[in-house]
């Protein structure tokens, strides 16, 4: 297995501590960035894995042996798609509770705040 | 055409038929058709499925011709056709109540219903799941699956719908990224995805390695899976969306996780012992689920507090490392599913009748509506493990394979799963007591001689739908005998991973 390249590593950890920080957040556009970074950092992964860079894997210009590993590559581009498909998900998410409520953020549950407690008029009250 | 190519039909047929549905979505009528039409075929080829499989132990497809690692490989084995059987059974059912419902063809804002395509996208995303032999097709399947199931939960955004709908999408999202990461460092460390060539290259790793691959896979599986602590984002979310998209994902969903959970670490981390860490973690989901049930005042919050509870019974059987104990799991997987989907979609219909779920607003079902109380009492009773339900036929497949394997944390755990049993039969007695019994608290919105005969006949339609999921779960009792010798031999076949390498590698791309 050939020695990883340290950079990427750390830029992976850095990806992933940012992206963590905003998916903290209350706001969704902040968990979408965070998403973003996210998804980012899980293709570098791949990348890395797929060992050094090489030349571009077509057959008949270049060796196997001189060729980067197109299946990493593969993968990655299949998870690009799926995650900006889901990020366009959560915009529109995000304008339409904009739309309802005025604002983005992730509201509390009122049932989990009233367990236990069969007072449904207090319930009304608190929505 | 080799009869493996029959493998491919539950995943290319609906995603067809998604295609042409959205083409016709200025048509309803003719959406219904095709999508039955598609799921009927589907139907019909998981039932050939379970028998040529049950004949010949393993089907193996590679798509193309490419041999592995190059191409996407589908297997079929005894548990993956019988999880597809039973899933494509629910989707019917689903359905079909969908159809009665008419949230099918609601038009939102003067957009074509996307309901049906999005439903056919669902199912080739579960059989995907379900057939691949993968890793990094398993994750596809995973996503073209929960893409459709984040349109069908936000489906008609209302205040509450885009609440339940951030919640899912983003904790999904979350179990998403990083199953996309630990394929990439399983990737990085074997140089391959293909779960057969894993099964080998994974035992080769240092024992520090493998335990932790085996981990990280059983973490992302378990969001997905709903397993305690990874719970909190289930019944935040699925009580808000239709009931019939409730019914499907409660039934199939998180399900898909478990039989994921199941193939990844019986084939690639075999154990011998029984895994202490999965123990616990059952036995806990047992526990918090079913206390979660017991306060809940809203019925379908109930119902997804007891779907946590039971995932820990599934896992309960994994975790024993045993033949007798992953039969446990697949019986009690298949009966969860039923009753499950049965369970949701007659709540569905009591919301209908009282324009709530809240169970302080229900109350006087049982004279009110003497149907739907019997269609929540039968798989009620069945979630509760009372004989001679599909329930305790799947309790009793685990309870015997813990005291088969006598050893102490596994008898505990057992005693947690009993205790577990109890508390969801008092669960399910709350909702009885306080839904179907008593006075009713107010007059039906819709009773009387104010219902049009359209409302009646679509409801009939939705009864009609619930009773089969209904029955098919009494079936499932009734087939008991073949179904465990069933579930034996599958059972046999998921610990048989020598055979497993050989199906998939070893005879190739012979037509």
């Amino acid at each position: 297995m050939s020695a990883g390249n340290l950079t990427l590593s750390l830029l992976v950890g850095v990806l992933f501590a940012g992206g963590s920080y905003l998916l903290l957040q209350r706001s969704l556009l902040r968990v979408v960035l965070g998403f973003a970074l996210w998804g980012h950092a899980a293709n570098l992964v791949l990348l890395v894995a797929g060992g050094p860079a090489g030349h571009a894997p077509v057959a008949g210009e270049t060796t196997p042996e001189a060729a980067a590993d197109p299946l990493p590559e593969a993968m990655a581009v299949t998870a690009v798609v799926i995650t900006l498909a889901v990020t366009a998900l959560l915009l529109a998410l995000a304008d339409r509770s904009v739309t309802l409520r005025g604002d983005d953020d992730v509201p509390d549950a009122v049932e989990d705040a009233l367990a236990g407690g069969d007072d449904r008029g207090s319930m009304e009250e608190t929505r | 055409m080799s009869t493996t190519t029959l493998l491919s039909v539950p995943v290319v047929l609906p995603l067809i038929g998604a295609a042409l549905s959205l083409v016709l979505s200025p048509r309803p009528a003719v959406q219904r058709v095709l999508g039955l039409a598609v799921l009927t075929a589907v139907l019909l080829d998981a039932v050939w499925l379970l028998l040529r499989v049950d004949a010949a132990d393993r089907l193996v497809l590679h798509a193309g011709g490419h041999a592995p690692p190059l191409g996407i490989t589908l297997v079929a084995d005894r548990f993956s056709a019988l999880a597809l059987l039973v899933a494509v059974v629910v989707c019917l059912a689903v359905m079909l109540y969908a159809i009665g419902q008419g949230s099918a063809e609601k038009r939102i804002e003067n957009v074509p219903s996307v309901f049906h395509p999005t439903y056919l996208v669902l199912l080739a995303g579960i059989a995907l799941v379900l057939l691949t032999g993968d890793l990094f097709t398993l994750f596809v399947g995973f996503e073209v699956m929960l893409m459709a199931s984040y349109v069908l939960t936000t489906l008609g955004p209302t205040v509450e719908r885009v609440r339940a709908g951030m919640i899912y999408v983003s904790t999904s999202l979350t179990a998403t990224i990083l199953l996309l990461t630990t394929i990439g460092l399983v990737y990085a460390l074997t140089g391959t995805v293909n779960l057969a060539q894993l099964a080998d290259a994974v035992q080769q790793l240092p024992a520090g390695l493998r335990e932790f691959l085996g981990l990280i896979l059983l973490t992302v599986l378990g969001i997905k899976a709903a397993m305690v602590p990874l719970h909190w984002w289930l019944p935040d979310s699925y009580p808000a969306a239709p009931a019939p998209v409730t019914a499907v994902f409660a039934a199939l969903l998180t399900k898909v996780a478990v039989y994921a959970i199941v193939r990844t670490q019986t084939l690639l981390f075999p154990r011998d012992e029984p895994w202490v860490l999965l123990l616990v973690l059952a036995a806990v989901t047992m526990l918090v689920g079913v206390l979660g049930a017991l306060v809940q005042d809203d019925l379908n919050r109930v119902l997804s507090f007891t779907l946590v509870s039971h995932i820990g019974f599934m896992l309960f059987g994994l975790a024993m490392s045993s033949v007798a104990g992953l039969t446990g799991t697949i019986l009690y997987f298949v009966h969860h599913i039923t009753v499950q989907s049965a369970l949701f979609l007659v709540a569905g219909l009591a919301e209908r009748r009282r324009a709530s779920t809240a169970l302080s607003e229900l109350g006087g079902l049982a004279r009110s509506a003497p149907v739907v109380a019997v269609l929540f009492l039968v798989p009620a009773l069945s979630i509760g493990g009372i004989p001679p339900l599909a329930g305790f036929i799947g309790k009793l497949g685990l309870l015997q394979a813990a005291v088969g394997g006598a050893s102490a944390g596994v008898l505990v755990v057992a005693a947690v799963a009993l205790v577990t049993s109890l508390l969801t039969l008092a669960a399910m007695g709350r909702v009885w007591l306080m839904a179907f019994w008593g006075e009713s608290p107010r007059e039906e919105p819709d009773g009387g001689s104010g219902t049009t005969t359209a409302t009646r006949r679509a409801s009939g339609l939705m009864t009609t739908a619930a009773a089969l999921a209904v029955t098919a779960g009494v079936a499932l009792a009734a087939a008991a005998g073949p179904l465990s010798a069933y579930a034996g031999r599958a059972a046999d076949d998921l610990v048989d991973r020598e055979g497993y390498r050989a199906a998939v590698l070893g005879e190739g791309a012979a037509p």
